[in-house]
């Protein structure tokens, strides 16, 4: 493993590069067929409003993925991740049209774990249309 | 109707293996929008010190909830399945999934409840290669929301 960032460079607090993911229809069309995750709450209008959502929403384990990209592009090697767990607290709500939906992730470094291992954990923000569609968004790193 | 507190504890025998190939994981990287080079070039997955092309963290998921999918479906824990939301998830990897691997999944019952009328099930799913190697565990919790009276 090989993480770019160095432990002894990061202090309590360091933000992390924040990004912008976009989502439309297509994507989610693309996600379900790469992730095996069928639901029609992902793609049939008509079948999300009969089980009481507001429109088709994402794939919770696809914003999941968007927000650790936060942490494996600043890290470089994904495999530095050595925890990563979310609460989905809110849908990310996908509109039928071109622009589709946007997750907004913002991460810090809140905590260095363990001086020996060179691990650090960082905290992760997730909205959409500005609400927080992650909660308890936590990863445990390792670097270099 | 509440979920029967003894199935805690309980564990289900491992998945047959799941082989992890190379497209599998490129189709999947090209899914989410992720160009890390670590997902598709070997070279550059050598150079970070995996052994070859490595899978995005969460990628894993798709395997370890199918096991999961036993394990609500049982129909002794009698959960209603088309309520189930994801509530939380949580991976612990000891290394990355990677191109190659075959990859068996042992779920097991954390814990049950009920609150509010929801049922409330923890399951975690242990993944491990084919040498017997740990490789990453799953912590799912999954919410079959109350069912609506009359």
């Amino acid at each position: 493993m090989s993480a770019k960032i160095s432990y002894d460079d990061v202090e309590v607090g360091t933000e992390l590069p924040a990004q912008s993911f976009p989502v439309t229809r297509a994507t989610l069309v693309q996600y379900a067929g790469a992730s095996g995750d069928f639901n029609p709450i992902h793609w049939n209008e008509k079948f999300a409003k009969e089980v009481g959502l507001p429109d088709v929403i994402a794939h919770g384990m696809f914003t999941m993925a968007e927000a650790i990209r936060v942490v494996t592009d600043w890290t470089g090697d994904p495999g530095a991740v050595a925890e990563y767990g979310v609460r989905f607290t809110k849908p990310v709500i996908v509109p039928n049209d071109d622009n589709g939906a946007l997750i907004e992730v913002s991460g810090k470094v809140a905590a260095k774990l363990d001086d020996d291992a060179r691990t650090v954990r960082v905290d992760l923000t997730a909205t959409s249309a500005g609400q927080k569609v992650l909660g308890m968004s936590r990863a445990v790193v390792r670097l270099a | 109707m509440a979920l029967d507190p003894s199935f805690v504890g309980r564990t289900y025998p491992p998945t047959d293996p799941y082989e992890v190939g190379r497209e599998k994981i490129r189709e999947f990287a090209e899914a989410i929008g992720d160009t890390n080079p670590a997902y598709t070039d070997t070279e550059a997955a050598k150079a970070l010190g995996h052994l070859d092309v490595i899978a995005p963290p969460t990628f894993v998921f798709a395997i370890t909830f199918k096991a999961a999918g036993t394990v609500v479906r049982d129909p002794q824990l009698g959960l209603d399945y088309n309520r189930v939301v994801h509530g939380d998830q949580k991976f612990a990897y000891t290394r990355p999934v990677r191109a190659g691997d075959r990859l068996t999944v042992t779920s097991t019952i954390e814990a049950v409840k009920t609150m509010a009328g929801n049922d409330i099930i923890d399951i975690r799913g242990d993944v491990h290669d084919e040498a017997g190697e740990h490789v990453v565990t799953a912590f799912t919790k999954l919410v079959a929301r109350a069912a609506k009276e009359g």
